[in-house]
């Protein structure tokens, strides 16, 4: 290397820097920006790019239809994070003062970003909006009042899971001596429902014993052998990511298993994670805190305004109506419907996150405002409060039948009593731990 | 032309043994700690301090922690994601045990406890050599983790397993952590540590110490010859480098991101401190910091890089771009300079001390 070289790369560097140090691409002045966390890329990426698309569609079929919420046009930018906790930070980090008033919300849609973000949302006044992930304790608006868990939680998932198995047995006294395992990605996320499957063990008489699966999950022989020869459990629930869900179900195949009493989490119920299972899958069953199919009034608005004109973000129309699919479409939603509540208290402009919040804490989008969406059924209403950020946190459970979801139950709602006080317990000792002072909610 | 040692006499062994012998480089050294201590945290916006300079810091000193172990004994080690786990769930630890406690010394203990982990998983490292101890050190990347996922008492009972930092103080009542701490706070407090511990480790490198780490990383059975006793040099090694390796793991749980769960510190870590060491340089300070520039700033420039130029290219694509261009550089890097950045920078200086007649 001579010193002509070094003389090119020291000017390359130079340049480079002064890139950097560039302002980004001129945003349209008077539009809403949203910035959007997903994963199109990664390990993970076959459950994200469903979510990413719903959720570009719907933003884009507002645009396209009714020209953006009250008149402000929408600006979608997406960073993509590959399901990577720094990457997902970082991009975080980019797009939070994009736009006239920065980013009005995020959703990170990892539980290790949003962990990362649980602090920096707080000192950016971002509401942070994890639906059916993250801490299931941010339900308590008084101290945590940037955080959103809409629809569900994954203590509440657990009361549902325990609820459904009580119906299908006669009731919960029959659930006295019944053997339940629990099969969960050892991680932050797996473990969030154990201590309510415990306290509802101990309340019930029912017997639970606890399979941690280490990441990935790709290796779970001994796990179901023990399941399917030793143990026999009445019952299997699983909480599972990504490739660990398709292997469980195949395992659970191999052992005779009944699949139909196998019921996954909501992130074990992606119909990615259903294929590469094939027909070992038939029967199995999963929550969700959304509807199934694509057949509501906003699929055929998205197909009829967007996919007709070419203007889709999936590659085909096949890709509408999949879960991760319907998901993006209704945290869009939840989030426009919020972008909607700010302006109409704010006035028909870009809204601040700290607006944003203001009018999460009042979100109410019930039956009646659903069907004008044209999402009757594809998700709960939900009524937000000041002290109360998660609703009545219910979920379906739904049935695998090997080309793709069926409902097979309507919206149960999980014991709100219980998960009430353990929500306001655990985030006390939260409070506890970081010095915050709860907020007064009148 | 500038950069020439001709002229500049040394009085004395003090001057002659200082780790910069020629005034060029002093200078340049001071200028370059003026521009991170007072330059960069004027100009740069909190995206930029924040989310680039703190991770690059924290990083770079977890790689010199990995470079002290790997570089100058030659143990290579793929346990540094699980040494940082324990610094950072060891300062979590003291720090809500004894809420007074402060930062400095929760950093320092931290530093120590992982240490006496890092002395643990070091004794193998007597029978085991080479790409077994690899897999002997990866064991205790695995087996950490596993025990702070398993055991409840290192979370204190959070039913996630997440550990998250309390708001502490430095100096006065400048935070330092939690989510009202200043972004030019933490990167002032990450880049005072980064330094201190960065000088203290360039000087032990040239101590009796580091030479006898760099003995038994050239030729173990010769440094043994000449009486350098193999256990305590090398148990010397691993907790040193535990000792950086777990106050980087407290840093990045307590002043980068605030909030982290065990799976942050996973075997992906490893290999990533490993690969900076590698491109950056082995056996060498400045290679850890060229390394970390490298693994960390360079995936951020090219996934904004096409923003930049205003072009409208769709997410998931730059990322596949990025992993792609990424890797095409850290092959051409190796080609070009197998022995890494540092000593393509070393190079560069000799060449400047013949500019401008280079032969």
């Amino acid at each position: 290397m001579n010193i002509k070289k070094v003389k090119t790369g020291i000017i390359a560097a130079a340049v480079g820097m002064a890139c950097l140090v560039s302002t980004p691409a001129v945003m349209a002045a008077e539009s809403q920006y949203i910035g959007s966390l997903v994963y199109r890329t990664g390990p993970y990426a076959p459950g994200g790019i469903p979510w990413a698309d719903g959720f570009a569609d719907y933003i884009n079929l507002l645009n396209e239809r009714d020209g953006g919420i009250n008149g402000v046009k929408l600006n979608l930018e997406e960073c993509d994070t590959a399901y990577n906790t720094d990457k997902g930070v970082e991009c975080y980090e980019r797009l939070k003062g994009n736009g006239p008033t920065g980013m009005p919300a995020v959703m990170p849609l990892s539980t290790g970003i949003t962990y990362a973000l649980l602090d920096r949302v707080v000192a950016d006044k971002i509401p942070l909006i994890t639906s059916g992930y993250g801490r299931a304790d941010g339900s308590d608006g008084t101290i945590f009042p940037y955080v959103f868990v809409p629809p569900a939680t994954y203590w509440g998932g657990a009361d549902i899971a325990i609820n459904y198995i009580s119906q299908q047995e006669g009731g919960y006294g029959n659930l006295k001596g019944k053997k339940i395992a629990l099969v969960y990605h050892d991680s932050a996320y797996g473990k969030e429902p154990i201590k309510t499957l415990e306290a509802l063990a101990a309340q019930h008489g029912f017997n639970l014993t606890l399979f941690p699966v280490p990441h990935p999950g790709l290796e779970q022989k001994s796990t179901w052998l023990k399941i399917g020869r030793q143990l026999r459990p009445d019952y299997v629930l699983m909480w599972g990511w990504g490739v660990m869900n398709a292997t469980a179900i195949k395992e659970a195949a191999a052992v005779n298993f009944p699949r139909e009493k196998f019921i996954g989490v909501w992130w074990s119920g992606n119909d990615a994670d259903m294929v590469p299972a094939g027909d070992a899958a038939v029967g199995y069953k999963s929550l969700q805190f959304n509807g199934v199919g694509a057949d509501f009034e906003v699929h055929k608005m998205i197909k009829q305004v967007l996919y007709a004109n070419g203007k889709g973000s999936a590659k085909s129309e096949a890709g509408i109506g999949e879960v991760a699919y319907n998901r993006g479409v209704q945290s869009a939603v939840i989030l426009t419907e919020a972008l909607q509540g700010a302006m109409n208290e704010f006035g028909n402009k870009p809204v601040t996150g700290e607006q944003v919040q203001w009018a999460l804490d009042r979100l109410d989008i019930d039956e009646a405002r659903l069907k004008a969406i044209g999402a009757e059924g594809l998700f709960d209403p939900i009524k937000l409060s000041c002290a109360d950020h998660l609703g009545k946190g219910r979920a379906k459970m739904t049935q695998w039948d090997g080309s793709q979801w069926k409902s097979i139950s309507d919206w149960i709602e999980p014991n709100n009593e219980m998960l009430g006080a353990m929500y306001k317990e655990s985030a006390a000792a939260y409070a506890k731990e970081k010095g915050i002072t709860p907020r007064a909610c009148n | 032309m500038f950069y020439r040692e001709a002229g500049e006499f040394k009085a004395s062994y003090k001057a002659d043994q200082a780790i910069l012998p020629i005034r060029q480089d002093r200078w340049f050294i001071w200028a370059i700690l003026a521009v991170a201590f007072l330059v960069i945290p004027a100009v740069s916006s909190d995206y930029w301090l924040g989310t680039i300079m703190l991770p690059f810091l924290i990083l770079a000193l977890a790689a010199i922690g990995l470079n002290v172990l790997t570089g100058y004994a030659g143990q290579l080690s793929l346990g540094t994601g699980g040494f940082m786990a324990t610094g950072a769930f060891a300062a979590y630890k003291l720090a809500t045990m004894f809420p007074g406690m402060h930062i400095l010394l929760v950093l320092l203990f931290s530093g120590t406890i992982t240490a006496g982990v890092g002395i643990l998983f070091g004794i193998p490292s007597l029978r085991i050599k080479g790409f077994y101890l690899a897999v002997a050190t990866l064991a205790s990347q695995f087996f950490l983790i596993w025990m702070f996922n398993k055991f409840g008492w290192f979370t204190n009972y959070s039913s996630s397993g997440v550990i998250s930092a309390p708001p502490m103080t430095a100096i006065g009542d400048v935070l330092v952590t939690g989510a009202h701490a200043t972004v030019t706070a933490k990167y002032l407090f990450a880049l005072s540590i980064v330094t201190l511990l960065a000088l203290i480790t360039k000087n032990l490198v040239r101590s009796n110490i580091g030479r006898e780490w760099m003995a038994v990383r050239d030729m173990d059975i010769a440094a043994e010859i000449i009486g350098i006793k193999m256990l305590p040099t090398k148990l010397k090694a691993f907790a040193y480098s535990s000792f950086l390796c777990g106050i980087a793991g407290a840093l990045w749980a307590f002043v980068h991101t605030g909030s982290v769960e065990p799976l942050a510190f996973d075997v992906n870590r490893s290999f990533q401190i490993l690969f900076m060491i590698i491109i950056g340089g082995l056996g060498s300070i400045m290679g850890a910091f060229l390394g970390s520039a490298f693994i960390v700033l360079l995936p951020i420039f090219l996934s904004n890089a096409p923003h930049w130029f205003g072009l409208d290219i769709p997410v998931d694509l730059i990322s596949h771009i990025e992993a792609m261009v990424f890797g095409a550089l850290i092959i051409f890097f190796l080609i070009v300079e197998p022995h890494g950045l540092a000593r393509l920078w070393q190079i560069t200086k000799e060449k400047l001390r013949l500019w401008p007649f280079p032969y």
